[in-house]
């Protein structure tokens, strides 16, 4: 419905252009992986399809937050917790789908459970053999988990900073968590050496290109959907609660429910990425709980401009694509000053992003104002 | 509930406010009848911010009994139930949506279904668009529609937040200092505004310019300290020579 009043109203050039590349890439790099010969200048080598396809994903999470930070100022530190979530609830799926391949040949216990003399399937394992199953709880899990936790900081008005702390300390205390053999996640070790998915090989190229395509075309569509809630009158309230929270309540809107149910979607975008994640990189481990990864989410959004939706896709594949470049070569023991650098760089130079400041600089030209959502103000975490 | 609330719109009694020891309200009284426009006027710490922050549900009083339209207690609503009553308040400092348009300012604040699936899927932008026209004429903002609230200077800011408590239809509008920081053309502007809304609502303005409270012309209510210490007409208190010791003898 949402979606479709929003087509009406006509696609804005900048959504077009997005979903256009999207669907370029989705279309373009696993051909060129597969039936370009390897000599050829358009080859593009398997490593780098799933390479892109972990970009696509970190611009998913990025697009994600940014719905979050940009449009109802909830600064989110903890947003790598939804993601690894929805990781773990692929990675569940795909461990039963190894079957007796395992080193044990336990044709129901993955090895871990094995090794640690377990007999029998925890329930929590039940039901992750069916694809359908887990694709349900990549969504559902991150979003019960946002619910409970928004339902709660929300209605309390927790807000600013302590917002941020809370959810720091709410990934942080799931990394201990996932720490722990017994949790029955795999411990430290994580949940890894996948076979298939659906059915085909997770290491042959297809199904390489196959899961960046998904990743792709997940990414645009979840740009449509945010383009279409930050452009309804639901998008519109959400910056007033960004920008005035006690003058948004006094009008007589229950802010704690619209901050809930966009944090919430959110979640579920964040728990879709880390599901697509997953199965391009081979493994999910607590690591991924870690709080210095949902720091950096923050600073890709931040890099490529809050509150554009554009500007996180761009500022996820920059960063990112600066830190593999960073990381693979001499400079690597640095790559954590670049990040740093580049925050503050940002913060103020850039105060509006990279999309941002080339929006602002557009408009400038064309004596034009400009839609509340596409270029806000940014303000200082309300501090009310 | 108390019988005297019968036949008011706002009614107060004895109520009392302290944060850590000081009273902010000291058993504070006040009526206000259905359609009447109030100003209340005091100096800086007399109450003023504090009486509307109790109506609005901002604070709970510590003690006393607030009513509204006769018979609903404020003190068990929160902000939004009381908003949804029908209560409107304008903040001291102009508090509008900086990077919202005019218009979508005044769309937001219309009361039509504010929860957050109706604003999801409900119909958009412009259906009510006659309405937010009419509210544009009132507060002399037609012509600046389109442009950000940002934009607006000072006393258009004003009035758009004015507008929007219209946009409200509350049955009470809470005013704090409408005309401050305005140039005397605004000023006069702005009382006209008021009065021609208190035909159809009830009004309470907090002013500190008593040359703002003179031109609104109507009964008005001297706080300080918390309490009441005059009310009459703006000639009566500023007679009164508790009125004068507070304002003058210091």
């Amino acid at each position: 419905m949402i979606l479709a009043r929003f087509f009406a109203d006509g696609l804005d050039w900048r959504a077009g252009f997005v979903i256009a590349v999207l669907v370029a890439l989705a279309v373009a790099v696993p051909l060129l992986n597969l039936y370009a010969p390897p000599d050829s200048p358009f080859h593009v080598p398997t490593y780098a399809v799933s390479l892109t396809g972990k970009y696509l994903t970190y611009a998913l999470l990025a697009l994600s937050v940014d719905l979050i930070w940009g449009f109802c100022g909830i600064l989110s530190l903890g947003h790598g917790a939804f993601f690894a979530l929805g990781g773990y609830a692929m990675g569940m799926y795909l461990m039963r789908q190894i079957g007796s391949r395992g080193v044990y040949g336990n044709p129901e216990l993955p090895d871990f459970m094995v090794f640690l003399n377990w007999k029998e399937l925890p329930f929590t394992w039940y039901g992750f053999d069916m694809f359908w199953f887990a694709a349900l709880m990549v969504v559902l899990v991150p979003g019960a988990l946002a619910f409970a936790f928004g339902w709660f900081a929300f209605r309390s008005r927790v807000t600013g900073v302590y917002l941020s702390i809370i959810t720091q300390a709410m990934t942080y205390a799931l990394l201990l968590a996932f720490f722990r053999n017994n949790l029955g996640f795999g411990g430290n070790n994580g949940l890894t050496d996948f076979k298939d998915i659906l059915g085909f090989n997770i290491q042959a190229d297809a199904t390489r290109g196959a899961l960046l395509a998904a990743s792709a075309l997940a990414l645009a569509a979840a740009f449509l959907i945010c383009s279409a809630v930050v452009a309804s009158k639901f998008g519109r309230v959400l910056v007033a609660v960004r920008d005035a929270e006690s003058r948004t309540r006094f009008l007589g809107y229950r802010v704690e429910n619209y901050k809930l149910v966009v944090w919430v979607l959110s979640a579920a975008l964040a728990g879709i990425a880390g599901a697509l994640y997953v199965p391009q990189v081979g493994i999910i481990n607590p690591s991924e709980f870690a709080p210095a990864n949902s720091i950096e989410i923050v600073v890709w959004v931040a890099v490529g401009g809050r509150g554009t939706l554009v500007g996180p896709i761009v500022g996820a594949v920059l960063v990112n694509f600066a830190k593999t470049w960073f990381t693979t070569g001499a400079l690597a023991p640095y790559w954590l000053f670049v990040l740093g650098g580049l925050f503050v760089a940002a913060t103020l130079f850039l105060p509006r992003g990279i999309v941002g400041t080339l929006a602002g600089l557009r408009l400038r030209g064309r004596h034009a104002i400009p839609a509340a959502a596409e270029a806000p103000t940014p303000n200082p975490q309300a501090a009310e | 509930m108390t019988e005297l609330a019968h036949d008011t719109i706002l009614y107060l009694d004895g109520v009392t406010v302290s944060f850590d020891g000081f009273k902010a309200l000291n058993a504070l009284s006040l009526v206000i009848e259905p359609g009447e426009m109030r100003a209340i006027i005091g100096p800086n710490g007399a109450g003023k911010t504090t009486m509307m922050d109790v109506v609005t549900g901002k604070t709970r009083p510590d003690a006393g009994d607030v009513y509204f339209d006769g018979s609903v207690d404020l003190t068990r609503l929160d902000e939004v139930a009381i908003a949804e009553l029908g209560i409107g308040r304008k903040f001291q400092k102009p508090t509008v949506f900086d990077n919202h348009t005019v218009w979508n300012n005044l769309d937001l604040a219309l009361a039509t279904g504010r929860g957050p699936f109706h604003a999801l899927f409900g119909p958009g932008n412009g259906a009510e668009a006659a309405r937010v026209e009419e509210i544009l004429e009132v507060i002399h903002l037609s012509d600046r529609r389109h442009v950000r609230a940002a934009y607006l200077s000072h006393g258009q800011k004003q009035w758009l937040e004015i507008g929007m408590l219209l946009a409200q239809e509350p049955k009470l509008l809470l005013v704090d200092e409408p005309a401050a920081g305005m140039t005397d053309a605004e000023t006069e502007a702005t009382a006209a505004l008021l009065r021609r809304i208190a035909r159809e609502k009830s009004v309470v303005v907090v002013e500190h310019d008593m040359a703002f409270v003179r031109a609104l012309d109507v009964k008005v209510t001297v706080l300080h300290e918390g309490a009441v210490i005059s009310e009459g007409s703006i000639d009566h208190v500023s007679e009164d020579p508790r009125v004068i010791e507070v304002y003058l003898g210091r």
